[in-house]
């Protein structure tokens, strides 16, 4: 058990990179994520590792296919424009079957938008991002010990299936400081018999490669690589479920918002409504099926969230329509406070939305 | 503490505490009577800033500069002209909350021949043990070092603001003096005071000299 230290949300990413085994870091600062990139540029020359200040995000993100493509635990960070920016070697990773970790600490959008938080790259991170047909996995933290609890399991998750693995935060969550022990890190070796790491004449030479020549070749490895994708969603879903045994109405949030919502149903509960919340931690794969569960035995859903509803059709897909489903958020680097996400709560209890 | 200084300065590793310090330090002079303003010279960190306490500096009666973009959506490192009010005329007690790091104490070496000219100035460093770049004295001496070459000015005491946010006990506490001892001995500058909260300051106020009540800031969540 080693001690507590207060961190922020960016260094105890940084840290929990390190600690699974990460030696490559690949960024260009942007707020509010810089604090990863100025973690990383303290930490990494002490421990022999490389921290590379690339010219550009599209430099830093083709810096993490290399050396990936060699096998090594790698990872960049940036926040939603310079996420953008990074997409097409995403796809690159994504169609040469190339793990990594990828941190997007979002801010508000569209275009330059504003250095306040947001959650308004849901759509971008789950449903792709990029051109192809391709999932990344993505981990949506609600607490600094979350941000290095899942920076690590993104690793081994990334190894295990050889995908981009991104973890959603967002500016608060990357600035805010909380006390965190980064102990507990297991990092699962995976063997990689697909690396570039010289054959030394001894084996036949691998290629990491996305181009197909063969249109039926193509279509066969998007078919395999959706088999996989199929096995990502059957066994790696996480939530958590909070106060949802007697609740008659479900929020659903991630991240921020769904902190603020746990204060909201303390203190919905005080005035004897009942209300509980999935909180999905893995945004894909979705928690489709507790959701479709939650659809038989609540009256209605609430999606908090701090976009224009996003995360809202992939609730309204997952439970069928079965219950309305309304939206409580605010934009622009905004974050709903308890009042306002409690407000929402009693007027859908009321039934006069 | 000797003769308290026109203008102090607080500096330090980001995240150890140096705006939170900065404006209760200000609040406690305001309370012995004194004028006071307070400028927020953070050019590196647009979050959690000075500005956050604006409506309680206001308050209390103390002139808060900063920039015009504070809390704003704009990540422009710009800062407002009337801090030369506060470098220049000597009529009133000067606070200066100063960005993290050496990066942020870039800007104090835009005033720092002023304030060397003047000579009635303290600058303190803001330490806190529980911060992971600066858990050991070595790596505090490494930051304070950085921080004086970029900001042309040399430290002239320490502020142990050792801390774990809300969740700090009386030992974490009492376990940070001597690490704070160990930093002054090191760097040859005294402790000028150490930080508690007023949960914790009946079980350590007869066992730590120079102790400061602070209240932390507001959470959003």
């Amino acid at each position: 058990m080693s001690e507590k230290v207060l961190m922020k949300g960016n260094e105890a990413i940084a840290e929990a990179a390190i600690k699974a085994g990460c030696r490559y870091y690949f960024g260009y600062p942007i707020t509010p994520q810089t604090e990863v990139a100025a973690y990383m540029s303290k930490r990494m020359p002490k421990i022999g590792g490389t921290f590379l200040q690339a010219e550009s995000e599209i430099a830093a993100i083709n810096m993490v296919i290399g050396v990936s493509s060699t096998g090594k635990r790698v990872m960049t960070s940036s926040s939603s424009p310079g996420v953008s920016l990074k997409s097409e070697g995403i796809s690159y990773l994504a169609g040469c079957d190339l793990p990594a970790l990828v941190v997007n600490v979002q801010r508000g959008g569209p275009g330059l938008g504003g250095i306040q938080p947001s959650q308004s790259d849901y759509f971008q991170a789950t449903k792709g991002g990029s051109h192809g047909d391709y999932h990344n996995i993505v981990l949506a933290p609600s607490s600094v010990s979350e941000m290095a609890m899942l920076t690590a399991k993104g690793f081994n998750l990334a190894d295990k299936y050889r995908m981009v693995c991104m973890i959603l935060a967002d500016g608060t969550m990357g600035q805010m400081m909380e006390p965190v022990a980064i102990d507990d890190i297991v990092i699962e070796e995976v063997a990689k018999p697909w690396a570039l790491t010289g054959t030394e004449c001894k084996r036949p030479r691998n290629i990491v490669n996305s181009l197909y020549l063969k249109p039926e070749q193509l279509e066969q490895k998007n078919f395999e690589r959706f088999e996989k994708y199929k096995t990502v969603e059957e066994n790696e879903v996480m939530y958590e479920s909070y106060m949802m045994d007697d609740a008659e109405i479900c929020i659903v949030s991630f991240g921020i918002t769904a902190r603020v919502s746990k204060n909201a149903i303390v203190a919905a509960r005080a005035k004897g409504i009942k209300v509980g919340m999935i909180r999905p931690i893995t945004l894909w794969p979705f928690p489709k099926k507790p959701i479709l569960e939650a659809a038989d035995k609540v009256k209605a859903f609430i999606t908090v969230e701090m976009n224009m509803g996003q995360m809202i059709q992939d609730v309204e897909l997952a439970e069928r329509c079965k219950k309305p489903v309304y939206l409580c958020n605010r934009t622009g680097g905004m974050i709903p406070s308890p009042e306002e996400v409690l407000a929402s709560i009693e007027k859908v209890n009321g039934g006069e939305n | 503490m000797d003769k308290l200084k026109r203008v102090t300065l607080f500096a330090g590793h980001y995240g150890s505490g140096k705006t939170n310090v900065a404006v209760n330090y200000a609040l406690m002079l305001k309370k012995k009577g004194l004028d006071v303003a307070i400028a927020d010279l953070d050019i590196v960190n647009p979050y959690f800033r000075t500005k956050d306490s604006q409506k309680e500096l206001e308050e209390n009666g103390i002139t808060l500069i900063s920039s015009l973009y504070a809390g704003s959506n704009v990540d422009l490192p710009a800062l407002p002209a009337e801090i030369y009010s506060l470098v220049d005329i000597h009529d009133r007690y000067a606070i200066f909350d100063i960005g993290g790091d050496d990066r942020g104490a870039t800007a104090l070496g835009r005033y720092a021949d002023a304030i060397k000219e003047e000579n009635d100035y303290e600058l303190l460093l803001v330490l806190n043990r529980f911060r992971p770049l600066s858990k050991t004295p070595e790596l505090a001496m490494e930051i304070m070092h950085e921080i004086e070459t970029t900001a042309n000015m040399r430290f002239t005491g320490i502020v142990n603001d050792s801390n774990l946010g809300e969740e700090t006990t009386a030992e974490d506490v009492l376990e940070s003096v001597e690490f704070a001892q160990k930093v002054s001995e090191m760097a040859g500058i005294p402790i000028r005071f150490t930080t508690v909260t007023r949960k914790v300051y009946d079980e350590v106020k007869d066992k730590i000299e120079n102790l400061m009540v602070i209240h932390l800031q507001d959470k959003i969540v």
